[in-house]
């Protein structure tokens, strides 16, 4: 006699095989959740201080302009420690992880990312008083980074 | 070396701040595209990048493959003394390139 258990067990099991490669390729808002959660510990974010300059609409998700600030004198008692940049829905949630101190003066930092698809990015600024402030933008995305291979 | 494209100004006052622009020629390459092949092209990034003034670290950034192609990076500094400003970028493939320019304060 054929075992109806055991067979939808292995349909289970290779309906989660087929879908965990697809779902792993891709961080999700929880991923971001988890990656700043990593960064922040039991620390709370509040809104505020940090502004994130990136175009709403973006054409070539290659290469995407965004600059981030943070209101802070940058004084040794007061300053900016770390600026982090999440993302939702690019493979990985990490843009980049920046440290800074007095030294730098002003809390400014621009770059150039890439974004795969239209999505939400975080920015989190982390202060000597071990503060955390946070800024957010969405931005739409036509031509995603990461898929075609150009060369 | 010419794969390295660095402005800062050359000279500044004492307590200025000064921004200093610095782009890199590198794919970036994620390590999750497909090549031509179908094969996945493997990850080759830079991983860090890190600035110094006369020996002392001012700046540094940890870079994800979301960072785009030929990493431009624009950060602020002090100008404290007249030296040199040292930028450095290390990464995947034992990559390596430093780089340096001078800056006269006063």
């Amino acid at each position: 006699m054929p075992s109806p258990p055991d067979r939808r067990a292995f349909l289970a099991g290779a309906a989660l095989l087929t879908v965990l490669p697809l779902s792993a390729a891709r961080a999700t808002p929880d991923a971001m959740a988890a990656a700043i959660k990593e960064v922040v510990g039991e620390g709370t974010i509040r809104e505020g201080k940090v502004k994130l300059d990136l175009p709403p609409l973006v054409e070539n998700g290659n290469v995407v302009p965004l600059t981030v600030s943070v209101e802070s004198p940058m004084t040794p008692a007061d300053h900016v420690k770390a600026i982090h940049v999440f993302n939702e829905k690019n493979p990985q949630p990490h843009v980049f992880s920046a440290r800074l101190g007095p030294r730098n003066g002003k809390a400014v930092i621009a770059t150039r990312i890439k974004l795969a698809d239209s999505q939400k990015i975080v920015a989190i600024a982390e202060t000597s008083s071990g503060a955390f402030w946070s800024a957010s933008a969405d931005v739409i995305v036509t031509l995603a980074a990461c898929i075609e291979d150009v060369t | 070396m010419t794969n390295v494209l660095i402005n800062a100004p050359k000279t500044a006052r004492p307590g200025e701040i000064v921004e200093i622009k610095a782009l890199i020629l590198h794919p970036m390459e994620t390590g999750f595209r497909p090549g031509t092949n179908g094969r996945i092209i493997p990850r080759n990034i830079i991983e860090r990048f890190t600035a110094t003034w006369n020996g002392a670290e001012i700046f540094r950034m940890e870079m994800s493959p979301a960072i785009a192609a030929n990493p431009f990076v624009s950060f602020f500094a002090v100008a404290t003394e007249s030296g040199t400003i040292g930028l450095r970028w290390t990464g995947d493939q034992g990559f390596l390139v430093e780089e340096q320019v001078a800056i006269a304060v006063g």
